[in-house]
C-alpha cells in the first residue's frame, strides 16, 4: 500500500506517493531526479549519495518514507537559478575531474556536505571524505584538485552557495 | 602539419562536462520510456550440464509475461562477434555459470523475478573444466576438436643455436588473475520494436557497428532495419565491447516478442557474474643471456584462459603474443600463445587486451634475469631496449623507438637511482621502488585497420556548428572533445562550435569500434581527412562566389577572407552552400592505409602496429612490517603518445589506466570456486578507493607519429600495461622476494615471505 511521503526537494516541497519499501533512490528516479545513480544498491560504491539535512547519505540505503519533513539537496539543486554553477561543479569541469560522469554527481554531494563541515581540508581528509565514493576512470587525484580548489573558491566568496534548502 | 595551432594541444572543457556535473546526463537507465518492460533472464547455476528442457512453473499466471528460450529464436542462436560460437541462449549444453537459459519481460521487476524463480531448468550435471591445465590436457573436450580457441607462432632467428650460445638460461611460470572491469554503470539496453519490423536499441556501449551487426545477425534483419544509439555510457573499458553484443539481442528478442520496449539492465551481483573478465594467464619464459645481461634466446609460451565462448580472445590473445617482448630487443624469439576453453564465463576485452599479462611476465623475466646475473634491473634493461632501427620478433622494423627517452626521464622524474636498494625502511615501515618499460600498438592489431576500412564524417548544422560523425563513442575517455578538436583545428572554427553527438547508426557512417586505442590516432585521422575534405568543398565555394583564387582563401576564427577581403562567417557562407546544392556542407573521408605498413596474417608476420606509444613506470611502496599493508604512496609514468591533443584528458587517461593497473597488482582479486565468482558484488571485490590513490607524477612526452593526427599515437590502453609489473618490482625491493604470481595481497607477501625463511625461494 502506497503512502505519501512528504519533503523538500531540491528547495521546493514535494509529495511523493511511495510502497513503505521504496529506497529514495527509486522514488526520486521514479520522479525523474536521475542524477542519484543505482550503481550497486548495497551502499558500496556511492553513485546515489545526496545530501539530506547536511549529511552525505546513500540513497539506496534510506527509505523514501525516512525523510519525511527532511530536506533532500541533489546534483541538479546545487545551480543557481540563473544557471550558473556551484564553485564545485565549477571545479569538476575544469580540474579534469570528470570522465565518465556516472560517478560525478554522488562525488559532488559528498564533497559538498563535506565542505559545509570543513571549508578548509587537506588534501588527506578530503580523501577521507571520498573513500565512500568510486570512480574507475579518474585515478581521484583531479577530483581532490577539484574539491580543494573549490573549497578555495567558495572561501574567498566567503559562502557557502548553492544552499536552495 | 607545421602550422600555429589554435585548438589541438589546448584544454578546453569537456564536452560532456557540463551534462554530466548538473545530472541533466542521460545515461540508459535515464531515458524516459514509460511503456518499457523490464527484461532479465534466467542464468545457469551451474558450470556444464546437458539441458534437457525448461519448465514454465505451475501457480504462475505465464500470460503476464513474455518468454523466450532458445526455440523461440528466429535466427541463428549466434550472437556474432570474432567467432559465432556465443549462444544467444543456452539449448541442449550448458557451458558456464551465468550463461543464460532463458529470457523473460515483464511489466516489473517484481513480476520478472516472481516469473523468473518459476522457471524450471531441467539440467543433467555433467564434469567441468575449469582451468586451462585441465583443458591442455584434454580432460574433456568442450571446445572444437582440442579446446584450442586461437593459437599464435612467432618464430624469430635461430632459437636454439642462441640458446646454446647463452651463458645462462633462466626460466620461470608467470600467473596472472581474471580482473572485473567495474564500470560504474553496468550493462544495459533498451529495445524497441518498429513498425517496419526493424528494432530500435539504446545501449551503453562502446562499438555501435558491432551490436548492429550482432542484432542483424540473431533477428535475421538485414543491417538497415536495425538501429543503434549509444546513451551516455558510464565506463567501459572494454568491457562494453564484447557484452553489449549479448544483452542487446537478447534485449531486442524479448521486445520483438513481447510487441513492446523492453529495457534489461543487469544487477551488479549480475553483471559480475555473467559479463567477461580479463582473461587470466600462465606464461612460461625461458631466456637465455649473456653473462653481462644481454638477451640471446627468448622462448614464451602464453596460455591464457578464454572460458566457454570465444567472444574476443582469438585478437585478446594476438595482441599478448605481440606484445610478449614489452620494450625489448628478442634477437632469437620463439613464442606460442593459445587460448583455451573452460566451463567459466567467457573472457573478453578488458584495456589493454592481452598485453597487461604478457608484459607482466616479460617485466618480471628481466627483473629475475637481473637477480640471476646480480646486476640492478636498470642495467638489464638498458642493455635490452629496443631502439629505432631494431627487428621486433614479428618482423617489424622500428622506424621510431622511445624506450631510453621515457626511461630517462622517469629515471630523473622519480629519483629511482637513488631510491631502488637504498631505501631507509624501519620498523614499521618497508619501503621499496620498481620499475617496468613498455610499448602498446595503436589501432587494431596487423591488417585489422585495413579491413575496418573507417569512415568518417563532418556536417554542417543549421546552428552553425557542426557535427563530427563517427561511431566512436564517448565513454568518459574524451572522445567528445578530442574529435571535435581536431575537425575544429582544421575549419578554424571555436571548439565549442564542433559536437560529437552520441552515435546513432541511422546517422553516422562506419568509423570501427572504440577500442583498441584507436579513436584518436585512426579515427582522427580520418577524420581530419573529413574535416579537410568539407574545407576544400567550402574553399571551392567561397571561391566561385567571390570570384577569388580558392588558392588565395584563407581560413580563420570562424571567417573565410581572400587577400585581407572577407568572404564571410564559416556558418553563413554553410547555409549558401546548403541553398543552393540542396544539402547541408559535408565533409566524408575514408580510412587512408599508410603504403609503409605490412603485415601477413596467414604467416603472421609484418608491421604488427601502425605506431607504437612507449612508457615508463615507477611504483613506490610502503608495506606494513606486521600487518604486510601494502600502500602505493607515489608513482611517475612517462609517456610518449606523439602529441597529446588534449593534455589534461591524456593525463587522466594516465592516472585512471595506471590506477587500474594497481588495482588488478595490488588488490583486486575476483575469487572463483566451481566455476563461480564469488565476490560478485562492490562490498568483496574491492577497487582502489581515494584513500588507495597514490600521488601520480605524469609526464607527457610527445615524438609525433606519421600516423596519427599531428602526430598523435594510441595512449588509452598503455597506462594499463606497466604498472603491476611495476609494483612486483618494488614488493622486491621492499621484501627481497620475487613474485610471480597477482594480486599482491598481504596473504600472498606473506606466503612469500614464509617461502623465503625456508629458504624455498631459489630463484
Amino acid at each position: 500500500m502506497k503512502r505519501d511521503v512528504n519533503f523538500i526537494l531540491n528547495g521546493r516541497p514535494v509529495t511523493l506517493s511511495v510502497e513503505p519499501r521504496t529506497t529514495l533512490l527509486r522514488a526520486l528516479r521514479e520522479y525523474g531526479v536521475t542524477s542519484v545513480k543505482r550503481g550497486c544498491e548495497e551502499g558500496e560504491c556511492g553513485t546515489c549519495t545526496l545530501v539530506i539535512d547536511d549529511l552525505a547519505q546513500k540513497s539506496c540505503m534510506v527509505l523514501a518514507l525516512e525523510v519525511e519533513g527532511k530536506s533532500v539537496l541533489t546534483v541538479e539543486g546545487l545551480v543557481a537559478p540563473n544557471g550558473d554553477l556551484h564553485p564545485l561543479q565549477q571545479a569538476f569541469v575544469e580540474e579534469g575531474a570528470i570522465q565518465c560522469g556516472f560517478c560525478t554527481p554522488g562525488m559532488i554531494m559528498t564533497a559538498y556536505a563535506f565542505l559545509r563541515k570543513n571549508p578548509d581540508p587537506t588534501e588527506a581528509e578530503v580523501r577521507e571524505a571520498l573513500a565512500g565514493n568510486l570512480c574507475r576512470c579518474t585515478g581521484y587525484i583531479p577530483i581532490f584538485r577539484a574539491v580543494m580548489k573549490a573549497a578555495k573558491t567558495m572561501r574567498e566568496l566567503g559562502s557557502h552557495p548553492g544552499a536552495a534548502r | 602539419m607545421t602550422e600555429r595551432l589554435n585548438v589541438v594541444g589546448t584544454c578546453v572543457p569537456r564536452h560532456d562536462a557540463l551534462a554530466k556535473v548538473t545530472g541533466s546526463a542521460r545515461y540508459l537507465a535515464d531515458l524516459p520510456c514509460a511503456d518499457a518492460w523490464v527484461g532479465g533472464a534466467l542464468w545457469s547455476e551451474v558450470p556444464r550440464a546437458r539441458l534437457r528442457g525448461i519448465a514454465l512453473g505451475e501457480g504462475f499466471d505465464w500470460s503476464r509475461v513474455t518468454v523466450v528460450t532458445a526455440s523461440d529464436l528466429p535466427g541463428p542462436n549466434e550472437v556474432h562477434m570474432v567467432k559465432d560460437d556465443y549462444p544467444i541462449l543456452a539449448d541442449r549444453e550448458v557451458s558456464y555459470v551465468g550463461q543464460a537459459l532463458a529470457l523473460v519481460a515483464a511489466p516489473d521487476e517484481t513480476t520478472l523475478k516472481e516469473a523468473l524463480a518459476c522457471l524450471g531448468p531441467n539440467l543433467e550435471e555433467l564434469p567441468p573444466v575449469l582451468t586451462v591445465e585441465a583443458s591442455l590436457a584434454g580432460e574433456a573436450i568442450i571446445w572444437g576438436e582440442d579446446n584450442v580457441q586461437a593459437k599464435y607462432v612467432v618464430e624469430h632467428g635461430d632459437v636454439e643455436a642462441a640458446f646454446s650460445r647463452s651463458d645462462l638460461v633462466i626460466e620461470e611460470t608467470y600467473r596472472t588473475h581474471h580482473q572485473e572491469h567495474l564500470y560504474l554503470e553496468t550493462n544495459g539496453m533498451l529495445a524497441r520494436p518498429g513498425a517496419d519490423g526493424g528494432v530500435t536499441v539504446d545501449g551503453s556501449l562502446q562499438c555501435p557497428y558491432y551490436v548492429a551487426r550482432a542484432l542483424a545477425h540473431a533477428l535475421a534483419l538485414p543491417l538497415d532495419k536495425v538501429v543503434l544509439r549509444q546513451t551516455e555510457t558510464g565506463g567501459a573499458f572494454g568491457g562494453k565491447e564484447d557484452y553489449p553484443s549479448v544483452i542487446a539481442v537478447q534485449a531486442a528478442l524479448l521486445a520483438m516478442k513481447a510487441g513492446r520496449p523492453v529495457r534489461m539492465i543487469l544487477e551488479r551481483s549480475e553483471d559480475i557474474d555473467v559479463t567477461t573478465k580479463r582473461h587470466p594467464s600462465i606464461i612460461r619464459h625461458r631466456t637465455g643471456v649473456t653473462r653481462d645481461g644481454v638477451i640471446l634466446a627468448a622462448d614464451i609460451d602464453i596460455l591464457f584462459d578464454g572460458g566457454a565462448f570465444s567472444t574476443m580472445s582469438p585478437v585478446v590473445l594476438s595482441r599478448g603474443v605481440l606484445h610478449a617482448w614489452s620494450a625489448y630487443r628478442l634477437p632469437n624469439a620463439r613464442i606460442v600463445g593459445r587460448a583455451l576453453a573452460t566451463n567459466t564465463a567467457p573472457n573478453g576485452a578488458f584495456r589493454g587486451f592481452g598485453a597487461p599479462q604478457t608484459i607482466f611476465a616479460m617485466e618480471r623475466q628481466m627483473d629475475l634475469v637481473a637477480r640471476r646475473l646480480g646486476m640492478s634491473p636498470l642495467e638489464v634493461r638498458r642493455k635490452n631496449l629496443l631502439k629505432a632501427g631494431d627487428t621486433l620478433p614479428c618482423g617489424q622494423v622500428l622506424r621510431s623507438a622511445h624506450a631510453e627517452l621515457v626511461l630517462d626521464r622517469a629515471l630523473a622524474l622519480s629519483g629511482y637511482g637513488r631510491k631502488h636498494g637504498g631505501h631507509e625502511s624501519d620498523d614499521r615501515v618497508l619501503r621499496g621502488t620498481g620499475l617496468s618499460v613498455f610499448l602498446h600498438g595503436g589501432g587494431f592489431t596487423g591488417a585489422g585497420e585495413e579491413k575496418i576500412a573507417g569512415s568518417a564524417a563532418v556536417e554542417a548544422m543549421d546552428d552553425g556548428t557542426v557535427d563530427v560523425l563517427v561511431s566512436s563513442t564517448e565513454m568518459g575517455q574524451g572522445a567528445a572533445t578530442v574529435l571535435p578538436q581536431i575537425a575544429a583545428e582544421v575549419l578554424a572554427l571555436p571548439c565549442d562550435r564542433v559536437r560529437h553527438p552520441n552515435p546513432d547508426t541511422s546517422r553516422v557512417p562506419d568509423s570501427g569500434p572504440t577500442v583498441a586505442s584507436r579513436t584518436t590516432m585512426m579515427v582522427g585521422r580520418i577524420l581530419l581527412d573529413a574535416a579537410a575534405d568539407m574545407r576544400k568543398k567550402l574553399t571551392e565555394f567561397a571561391a566561385a562566389r567571390s570570384g577569388a583564387d580558392s588558392n588565395s582563401i584563407e581560413w580563420r576564427d570562424g571567417r573565410l577572407s581572400s587577400d585581407g577581403k572577407d568572404l564571410g562567417a564559416f556558418e553563413d557562407l554553410a547555409k549558401l552552400y546548403k541553398k543552393q546544392y540542396g544539402k547541408p556542407l559535408r565533409g566524408e573521408a575514408q580510412y587512408d592505409p599508410p603504403l609503409d605498413c605490412q603485415w601477413s596474417e596467414e604467416e603472421y608476420r609484418g608491421d604488427a602496429y601502425k605506431d607504437y606509444a612507449w612508457a615508463c613506470d615507477v611504483v613506490e611502496v610502503e608495506i606494513d612490517a606486521d600487518t604486510l599493508e601494502l600502500r602505493i604512496p607515489r608513482t611517475t609514468s612517462v609517456v610518449e603518445i606523439g602529441r597529446a591533443i588534449h593534455p589534461v584528458l591524456a593525463e587522466g587517461q594516465v592516472a585512471g589506466g595506471t590506477l587500474q593497473a594497481l588495482g588488478w597488482g595490488a588488490m583486486e582479486d575476483v575469487k572463483m570456486e566451481k566455476g563461480r565468482y564469488r565476490n560478485n558484488s562492490v562490498s568483496t571485490y574491492i577497487i582502489p578507493t581515494a584513500v588507495d590513490a597514490p600521488d601520480f607524477r605524469i609526464e607527457i612526452a610527445e615524438a609525433p607519429s606519421p600516423y596519427g593526427p599531428w602526430g598523435a599515437k594510441g595512449l588509452g590502453e598503455l597506462p594499463m600495461d606497466g604498472g603491476a609489473p611495476a609494483l612486483a618490482a618494488a614488493v622486491e625491493d621492499a621484501l627481497g622476494v620475487f613474485a610471480t604470481e597477482l594480486p599482491l595481497t598481504s596473504d600472498r607477501l606473506h606466503a612469500l615471505l614464509q617461502r623465503d625463511d625456508r629458504g624455498g625461494d631459489r630463484r
